[in-house]
């Protein structure tokens, strides 16, 4: 079945099986010694490149990112940002290029369900939660348990697990709004819920898009203390896009400049801002 | 912690006991024990005329566990309520024997009138009743898990799905006309005689038939609504309310919406095969789409997602048809289409949310005169 959680289950793919020997080796079928920059990454992008109705949304984009690291990732409007989170969580497969997880699992051949009980996350851009069900609830079906169909039929919350999504609930400043539909809540009350989701769900990368967008100033700090919180454990390796500059300073991480659908520039936030091709970029010619 | 139902759990279990002392113990001694010429005597051919409602009760439940929880509006829902009254058809004929016209003590007598020599193999077994029930259950499952692997796995939703679960129902009515598929053509089956040796005549048995359809209806209930009281039916909501975002969590949309979809249809067949016996006939026109289209009104009527609705609005609606198609026949289906438009524009919490609207509406009345006041 193909939305069947999979776990990884060796070097072959299916995509080697189903291309002619002559055909360039596929990406599962390249060792190590092939793409060194792969070994002990948490993300490996290598030229990737995706169209729509021949619109490039990415043109060879290629990212790698360590374990434990914290990255943020800005670039004007249209410069694939979404359609990057959409290639490394299996919504849209890419055309060329290779996508590792760990340093070794071929996100391409998965579908959605299996990237994310791979252990990879992702808030969206517009903050998505489920508006009939409770803020309570809404955590209880992120929270890190088995997916099967029996399982989460006669599933029931453990004293540990209803202590973690209380947890939870303090850390996103939701506590008193538990027992309220999610639809309810605010836009910025939204992106922390969903922030909060992203916690249960204890997944290793986590993809942030616009976690700040529609925020006050004082949500947005602590938004970005709860990320370097979140950094500083070393269990995590976190991926945010964002618009806001000044939030982008405050996580004080490496930054990737993205730019028609390829990387610009990478660097700490001093140097991208001083770079003069992305100088060019934002402030046009 | 648990969706805020309509009814909380002291309310469902009190009316449940209730509805149980009326249907299973009040309307039957109604029947037995009170002489004919009593007022409040409940006569004979109301029993398996309730038997019926209770039937499509039922069925709505099973409907509305996938449609009203899950989002999957089913407008084929009737094939599998037909799936199921077509087993317990099958026992019943084979039950026939030498009682037939043509006195065949194997082939039913439409076989013998077609000049058949042989029983087919899809007939055999259906003379034990273990086997005719099993049936009951694993051919409307069956078809659901195979209809839905295909149809939720190319992640066909919405409209789409709907129109081909019409597709489903009307292709199987055509099927089942023909005289060589070996059901009876578009005569069906019928002339029954008897059930588990119970002749079907007898008052008693239709008595029986009818608490069996209770007791069906009572578990039915229970089991669709643990099902949506667990975590899975709170899967079940985020699939109906943002199913791409569920995905991302890590849930299989296929295989929630399957588990939804083939427990429904085999509740659907209980249904059916219940119903059978007390109507006295099944054939193709069971499988008609319009049947279908009519079973998610009661639905709709009675209130999606709350399953005590859909018993509702099945009862409610079926009374309103015993009654129109019997004092007005000619305006029914006016009636039926015009129920459905109100009940969308005016109602689309059904019976279910009215006391919410109702209710809605004098707060906000009263709200609006406090502002008026503080102005």
């Amino acid at each position: 079945m193909r939305e069947r959680a999979v776990s990884w289950a060796g070097p072959l793919s299916a995509r080697s099986l189903t291309e002619s020997p002559l055909a360039e080796r596929s990406a599962a079928e390249r060792t190590l010694a092939d793409r060194p920059l792969a070994e002990g990454s948490m993300l490996y992008l290598d030229g990737v490149s995706v169209s729509f109705d021949g619109f490039k949304a990415l043109r060879g984009l290629s990212l790698v990112l360590a374990p434990g690291e914290l990255r943020t990732v800005i670039g004007p409007n249209g410069a694939g940002k979404t359609t990057m989170m959409d290639v490394i969580t299996g919504k849209t497969h890419p055309d060329s290029g290779d996508v590792l997880f760990d340093g070794r699992v071929d996100l391409t051949q998965l579908d959605e369900v299996a990237i994310a009980n791979l252990g990879i996350g992702r808030k969206f851009q517009k903050p998505t939660v489920f508006e009939r069900l409770t803020v309570f609830e809404n955590l209880e079906l992120a929270l890190r348990a088995s997916r099967r169909i029996f399982a989460v039929l006669f599933a029931h919350l453990t004293g540990e697990q209803q202590d973690r999504i209380a947890e939870v609930l303090r850390l996103v400043s939701l506590a008193d709004k538990a027992s309220q539909p999610a639809g309810s809540l605010s836009h910025g009350q939204k992106q922390w819920l969903e922030i909060g989701m992203l916690l249960m769900q204890d997944q290793r990368l986590l993809l942030l898009d616009e976690p700040v967008a529609g925020l006050t100033d004082a949500e947005t700090k602590a938004t970005s203390e709860l990320i370097l919180d979140l950094a500083r454990d070393g269990k995590h390796s976190i991926v945010v896009v964002e618009h806001d500059m000044e939030f982008v300073k405050s996580l004080g991480a490496k930054v990737t400049v993205l730019h028609e659908g390829a990387v610009l520039a990478e660097g700490s936030i001093d140097a991208v801002q001083n770079d003069p091709r992305v100088i060019e970029v934002y402030l046009g010619r | 912690m648990v969706m805020r139902p309509l009814f909380d759990d002291r309310r469902f279990w009190i009316g449940l006991a209730l509805a149980g002392a009326v249907l299973l113990l009040l309307l039957p001694a109604l029947n037995l024990a009170l002489p004919e010429s009593a007022s409040l005597h409940l006569p004979n051919y109301m029993v398996p005329l309730l038997g019926k409602y209770l039937c499509y009760a039922l069925l709505a439940v099973s409907l509305d566990l996938v449609w009203g929880y899950c989002g999957v509006l089913s407008l084929g829902h009737g094939a599998f309520f037909a799936l199921g009254g077509y087993a317990m058809g099958m026992y019943m004929m084979r039950q026939i024997g030498t009682r037939g016209v043509y006195g065949n003590p194997i082939l039913p007598d439409f076989m013998v009138f077609l000049a058949w020599k042989d029983l087919p193999w899809y007939w055999f077994g259906f003379d034990h009743f273990w086997f005719a029930a099993a049936m009951v259950l694993l051919v409307p499952g069956l078809l659901a898990f195979l209809f839905g692997l295909l149809a939720f796995r190319s992640r066909v939703t919405g409209v789409y799905l709907s129109i081909i679960t019409q597709a489903l129902t009307y292709a199987l009515m055509l099927a089942f006309f023909r005289n060589d598929m070996g059901f009876g053509g578009n005569n069906g089956l019928t002339d029954f005689k008897d059930l588990l040796g119970y002749d079907l005549r007898l008052p008693g048995t239709k008595l029986g038939l009818y608490i069996a359809s209770v007791i069906a209806l009572g578990l039915g209930l229970l089991v669709a609504r643990f099902v949506v009281r667990s975590r899975l039916g709170r899967v079940m909501v985020a699939v109906r309310d943002a199913e791409p975002r569920l995905r991302f969590l890590g849930y299989s949309v296929t295989n929630v919406k399957l588990f939804a979809f083939v427990l429904s249809a085999m509740l659907a067949g209980i249904a059916g095969a219940l119903y059978v016996p007390q109507v006295g006939i099944i054939n193709p026109s069971e499988f008609s789409p319009s049947n279908s289209i009519e079973i998610a009104i009661w639905v709709a009527v009675g209130g999606r997602g709350t399953l005590v609705g859909a018993i509702l609005g099945a009862i409610l609606v079926n009374l309103g048809k015993t009654w129109l198609t019997g004092a007005f026949p000619e305006i029914w289906l006016f009636f039926l289409g015009a129920l459905f438009i109100l009940v969308t524009l005016l109602m689309p919490a059904g019976v279910m949310g009215l006391s919410k609207q109702i209710g809605f509406r004098l707060s906000s009345r009263t709200s609006r005169r406090k502002e008026a006041q503080h102005a």
